[in-house]
């Protein structure tokens, strides 16, 4: 069972003064899982995965990546670990195509620099100095440096901020790839939808706690919820409705229109109506 | 399985490291150096600056000195020295908190370099553009203003130990300032106003023994002054050694005092070299 495990935490806590960034966490990530991190700003989301990135110590708890405490990160354990920070980083007057050769000469069996740089749709900005970037071909830039040593585990922090939704869903795709060939990723966001459409599982943090962990379709029982169903009266008001049994009202209200309801909509709730609900508890 | 499959190489738990440790530093070296010379602001600043101040300063004070030394072979070596000074220390101390500010520091924690590449590729960014600078500076001075070079081995070897000595101080003295800085912008702010001083209190703009005697005294704490006064031993005739405050160009107190100041930058580096800022955590 350990060995399936990509990630491991027990009792995890992190104290800034007396601010309680994480108190008391626990998470297992399955290898080969996508596990997306969700909560507020300020919940304890980039506290965490940065302890598990090695970038920060804990105050307290055990922590295992891929087998290796990450407080003392090794050069072996980083490279088979992947990192896309928060934010872009920058890296002054060269260009694209030479920073990632440049990194990919920094890991034992990178993936063809070249190659990397098209799967992030770069190909056309290889020659261009970073800084002429905009805001989301940097952050494509960040995922290819994240990803061309070939990690076993990625981790992507609010990747697809400034990403435009054609960018998002070619992003999604590559997630979808590097996941299909059995890399772990743990991805936070703030992206309901990217969530929804890449995780195997969610977990929702807020006050530094993990207050579910769930598959995105059953989340805060999503699944159980009850259905609204709205539609216009002949006065011209929106009436709605939650029922257990949509189906049934909706062709009783059929019968009584005798035909098309006007203004019909039938909606159960979405992973961010149910997600609100969750961090709004707190 | 079949006993003749046993010579199938198993799959190494650790594959070689495609890049060896010296390789690392060379292309981290010539990443620096690129970036560098990419740089505008770098190569006017740092490089062409002594350039143009020899210009200036050969330009005013056309006159010679006792014995018929022209004012060049002084000036010389205070640009040389503010040469090395400025890419060893104020580069580093002013470029260091801007990577780290934007995360390049971070992100390369984050990967498998081991962190002295880092360091390496800086070290070979300084002496590469130390070196250039100093020939140019060498070349426009003699070409332009009747500058003579060493001509004894002896100088020369001089000449060499002392820049080495010299930048390898100011190199890691800039690696400790950048910790300082809590920002990118700050680095500079921070750096500029120190070299300034330490150049107008070091005899590299007004010749060291018209200044006050505490301000030499305050100077002699650090290195600048040391550089500049093992330099004058190499531009200047032996002569001069006289006028030297200690009465002689004391290469030996010079050797020492560059020597402590490589240790005691060395010692602030390993204690205080921040990846991250402070808001990082």
């Amino acid at each position: 069972m350990e060995n399936q495990l990509a990630i491991s935490v027990r009792g995890l806590r992190k104290a800034y003064g007396d601010n309680v960034a994480v108190g008391g966490l626990d998470l297992e990530v399955a290898r080969g899982e996508v596990f997306a991190l969700l909560g507020p700003n300020g919940a304890g989301k980039t506290t965490t995965v940065e302890i598990l990135e090695g970038f920060r110590q804990r105050d307290a708890g055990e922590v295992s990546v891929l087998g290796v405490d990450p407080a003392r990160p090794s050069q072996a354990w980083r490279n088979r670990v992947g990192i896309v920070l928060q934010g872009t980083g920058e890296f002054d007057d060269l260009t694209v195509a030479e920073v990632v050769h440049h990194f990919a000469g920094f890991y034992a069996a990178p993936e063809d620099p070249d190659k990397v740089i098209a799967r992030v749709g770069l190909t056309e900005k290889a020659r261009a100095r970073t800084h002429s970037l905009s805001g989301g071909q940097k952050r494509r830039l960040d995922v290819a440096l994240g990803i061309v040593g070939q990690p076993e585990l990625l981790f992507l922090d609010e990747p697809t901020t400034g990403f435009d939704p054609e960018a998002r869903r070619e992003f999604w795709d590559l997630i979808r790839d590097l996941a299909a060939a059995g890399t772990t990723i743990v991805l936070t966001t703030h992206y309901l939808d990217e969530a929804e459409a890449l995780a195997d599982r969610v977990g929702v943090i807020t006050g530094g706690r993990l207050v579910e962990v769930s598959t995105p379709d059953r989340l805060g029982d999503r699944h159980e919820a009850l259905a609204t169903v709205s539609w216009r009266t002949p006065e011209g008001a929106v009436e709605r409705w939650e029922s257990a049994t949509p189906t049934a009202l909706v062709a009783e209200l059929a019968a009584r229109y005798g035909g098309e309801v006007p203004g019909l909509t039938v909606t159960r709730p979405t992973l961010e109506d149910v997600y609100l609900r969750m961090i709004g508890q707190r | 399985m079949s006993a003749t499959t046993t010579n199938v190489p198993v799959a190494a738990p650790a594959p070689a490291r495609r890049v060896g440790p010296v390789a690392l530093g060379l292309r981290q070296g010539r990443l620096e150096v690129t970036q560098f010379l990419r740089s505008r602001e770098s190569v006017v600043f740092t490089m062409l600056f002594p350039v143009i101040m020899i210009f200036i300063f050969a330009s005013i004070f056309n006159y010679d000195l006792d014995g018929g030394v022209k004012f060049t072979q002084y000036f010389v070596t205070g640009m040389i020295a503010t040469g090395l000074m400025t890419v060893g220390f104020q580069s580093l101390a002013i470029q260091i908190p801007m990577e780290r500010d934007r995360g390049v520091l971070k992100r390369l924690r984050g990967t498998p370099m081991p962190k002295w590449v880092y360091f390496a590729g800086k070290v070979i960014m300084v002496i590469v553009i130390g070196v250039a600078e100093t020939v140019l500076l060498l070349a426009v001075a003699a070409i332009f203003f009747g500058l003579e070079l060493p001509s004894t081995a002896g100088h020369w070897l001089t000449f060499g130990w002392v820049s080495a000595l010299g930048i390898t101080a100011c190199t890691l003295c800039g690696i400790a300032f950048s910790s300082l800085a809590r920002t990118a912008r700050s680095g500079s702010a921070l750096a500029t106003p120190v070299a300034l001083v330490l150049q107008f209190i070091s005899g590299v703009f007004i010749a060291f023994t018209q200044l006050p005697t505490w301000m030499q005294q305050v100077a002699a704490l650090f290195p600048l002054k040391w550089m500049c006064q093992g330099l004058r031993s190499v531009f200047l005739p032996a002569s001069f050694g006289a006028q030297e405050p200690g009465g002689s160009f004391e290469l030996g107190r010079v050797a020492l005092v560059l020597a402590a100041w490589c240790v005691l930058g060395l010692l602030l580096c390993l204690g205080t070299f921040r990846w991250t800022t402070k808001r990082d955590g």
